[in-house]
């Protein structure tokens, strides 16, 4: 795996990071932390969130409602209004910091150098613009062409994301097409400008299953055309199984489990993403018992749970005495490659992982 | 489209038939009901003491003794081909549209209302543009500044626009603008041939009420559009702010708020009554007041039913520009 030393990225702080420049790696986010001051308290969305992706690469990010996957892509995108959001930390794109940089630098590389892909495609298209214009739009905005080159750009982009007829669809209206094909308008959309960053914010959620292997080849498919690197956003473990190089696992803003996708299914070491795993439907292994889900709720982002954010739910956590409760697991590289925020010895959990979780799978 | 237009013609001319038969009935039904003979109304075409012959000729001219659907048939027939009225010594033609001619002043209501509606129109369409430009930049601008200094001051002036009255803002400004500090002269406005500057201190009253409804309506739609998914999605394919909120933004915000402003231009454009008082400006709406407070009927039915057929114009303006404006409305 094309990673910088995680151990680096775990130790070092806020301020020394800052003074260590520009990472090698084409993205690389540290210490993420993406606050909302509510009436309520202070709403911690994403607190402290580290990683990095290569282009070519896919990252997927899993996790419950309200872990903070959205937020954190919304947040490399620049999309939080600065006046009811805390943003800080560092995201390099490129070998540019975009948390201090201008609003208006980072919505000149909005749409260009990182795009986003949406998860409903009906209400993220605008209802009173053709499907075109709205392609149209995305690449004029950053390439400085006539209409006429810039529609003949759009049927293409159409063509290539598989919508038939693309020089008549071109222009139709976004609640004209189906919902497969409005998510494939949509990718045509964030293509328009061949994005070097992709985020899919659960692309293939709204759509049947059939439309959903289909997406998720074109977003393969694409991927290896431009050598785009991507993240993808999603509570479906299968999607990342089937997309992913590495996977990221949030929970309550934080990342639980950061590994290899083959680590993380085959030796995963966090008692959350056993969880998930267990409450994963599977058609390639015969099975006797019912899906396991979570038991519990994702807690609140405003009251954190004290120590592990993860022990209320956690079914282990007497077995660290009462560390899971009163000190909050820092994320360590357990082995080379596999970062896991949790308090729980590496010898215990791989035995756990053995004996009592896989052979449920 | 073409049908969908045809379609909504039709439904305009029967709706128009629907009111005029009910306000025919309210003016001529229920005077009757409540004891009023034709003596009485042909009476008061005649003026002061007639002598029943007189009376009895008004009433067969006018055919006041008619049993009353032959009366609303021969008003119908009025409006579509015209009519002649026959006073024993002369003929009088009466040219499509006719609605008949006034008990007070005996001149054809067609006539009064075709003098009195530009005046009218010019204190509806003046306002209007005043209170579209105000209203809608300043609930823009209160949207995206919501909860500033300025937003808060914003709305809280709306908030008391929306509450004050014509005839009471209207009334401040005459004596201070005009008679205390001398500031503008006196309103008079009676035809297009007199300055429409005129009439700035009307329209100010009156787009005063109507900006600050509309800043409170443009600055809701504008919130609840700033929050849509596709706003999200304009801002990720990186455009400029401007472009966000104006053309993805206030596009969609405008759409409903077109509706509104039909009803309201509508209704304006029959007769601004209040402002006309106030104002004293003689435009349709004086028109159909002096009608009501001289039981003038044929006046009044003439008013209202050209107050009626602007209404109904306005909306079908806007039903059919909806359909230019929102492609779901064009398909579907």
């Amino acid at each position: 795996m094309a990673r910088k030393d995680p151990a680096e990225l775990v130790n070092g702080s806020a301020e020394q990071s800052g003074t260590r420049g520009a990472p090698s790696a084409f993205l690389e986010v540290r210490d993420l932390k993406i606050h909302f001051p509510t009436d309520d308290g202070l709403v911690k969305s994403v607190d402290g969130l580290s990683f990095q992706l290569e282009r070519g690469r896919t990252l997927g990010i899993v996790g419950e409602s309200g872990s903070g996957k959205s937020v954190t892509s919304l947040g490399i995108l620049g999309l939080h209004n600065k006046r009811n959001a805390n943003v800080s930390g560092e995201i390099w794109l490129d070998g540019t910091e975009l948390v201090g940089a201008s609003q208006n630098d980072v919505r000149r590389l909005r749409g260009r150098k990182m795009a986003m892909i949406f998860q409903d495609p009906l209400s993220s298209m605008h209802p009173f613009y053709t499907v075109g214009h709205q392609i149209v739009e995305a690449y004029r905005v950053h390439n400085d062409v006539s209409k006429s080159v810039a529609r003949k750009h759009a049927v293409d982009m159409l063509g290539r994301v598989g919508i038939p007829r693309p020089d008549r669809r071109v222009d139709d209206y976004p609640h004209q097409f189906s919902g497969g094909m409005r998510q494939r308008a949509m990718i045509a959309m964030a293509l328009s400008c061949d994005p070097e960053l992709l985020i899919a914010d659960e692309p293939t959620t709204a759509l049947d299953v059939t439309v959903q292997a289909q997406i998720l080849d074109l977003i393969r498919d694409l991927q290896e055309e431009f050598n785009s690197a991507i993240i993808m956003i999603t509570h479906d473990l299968g999607v990342v199984a089937e997309l992913s190089d590495d996977i990221l696992v949030m929970y309550a803003g934080r990342c639980a489990e950061y590994a290899s996708v083959d680590d993380a299914f085959h030796r995963p070491l966090h008692p959350y993403t056993w969880g998930l795993l267990g409450s994963m439907p599977r058609l390639d292994r015969e099975r006797s018992e019912r899906l396991m889900p979570i038991k519990g709720t994702p807690p609140s982002l405003i009251n954190v749970p004290q120590g592990c954010a993860f022990n209320p739910r956690c079914a282990y956590r007497d077995l660290n005495g009462d560390k899971s409760t009163t000190e909050r697991p820092e994320l360590v590289e357990a082995e080379p490659g596999h970062q896991v925020a949790c308090h729980l010895p590496l010898e215990k959990k791989r035995e756990i992982w053995e004996s009592e979780i896989r052979p449920k799978l | 489209m073409v049908a969908f237009i045809v379609r909504r013609l039709l439904g305009a001319v029967g709706l128009l038939l629907i009111i005029s038969a009910v306000t025919f009935a309210i003016f001529f039904l229920v005077p009757r009901a409540a004891g009023v003979t034709s003596d009485d109304i042909a009476g008061r075409f005649a003026g002061k003491q007639p002598d029943a012959a007189t009376l009895a000729a008004i009433k067969d001219r006018f055919g006041f003794d008619d049993p009353v659907p032959v009366q609303y048939g021969k008003f119908l027939k009025a409006i579509v081909v015209g009519d002649t009225y026959d006073t024993g010594t002369e003929k009088i033609h009466c040219p499509a549209p006719c609605l008949g001619y006034s008990f007070r002043t005996n001149q054809s209501v067609t006539d009064q209302i075709v003098d009195r509606a530009p005046i009218t129109f010019m204190i509806a369409i003046g306002a209007a543009v005043l209170w579209v430009i105000v209203g809608v930049s300043i609930g823009v601008l209160s949207a995206l500044r919501r909860g500033t200094i300025f937003d808060r001051a914003a709305m809280g002036i709306a908030l008391a626009g929306v509450s004050l009255p014509v005839f009471f803002t209207g009334l401040l400004s005459l004596a201070f603008v005009v008679h205390r500090w001398n500031l503008l002269p006196e309103v008079n406005y009676e035809g297009l041939s007199d300055n429409p500057f005129n009439l700035i201190l009307p329209w100010i009253c009156l787009a005063f009420l109507y900006a600050a409804l509309y800043a409170r309506l443009t600055r809701a739609g504008m919130l609840e559009t700033m929050n849509e998914d596709y706003i999200r999605t304009a801002r990720a394919k990186g455009l400029p702010e401007k472009t966000v909120v104006f053309k993805h933004g206030l596009r969609a915000t405008l759409t409903p708020i077109m509706t509104v402003f039909g009803l309201d231009i509508g209704l304006l454009l029959g007769g601004a009554i209040i402002t006309e008082k106030t104002f004293s400006i003689p435009g349709l709406g004086q028109l159909a007041l002096d009608g009501v407070n001289q039981s003038d009927l044929p006046v009044v039915l003439g008013a209202t039913m050209v107050a009626a057929l602007f209404i109904v114009l306005a909306n079908l303006v806007v039903d059919i520009l909806y359909g230019v404006v929102d492609p779901r409305v064009r398909h579907s």
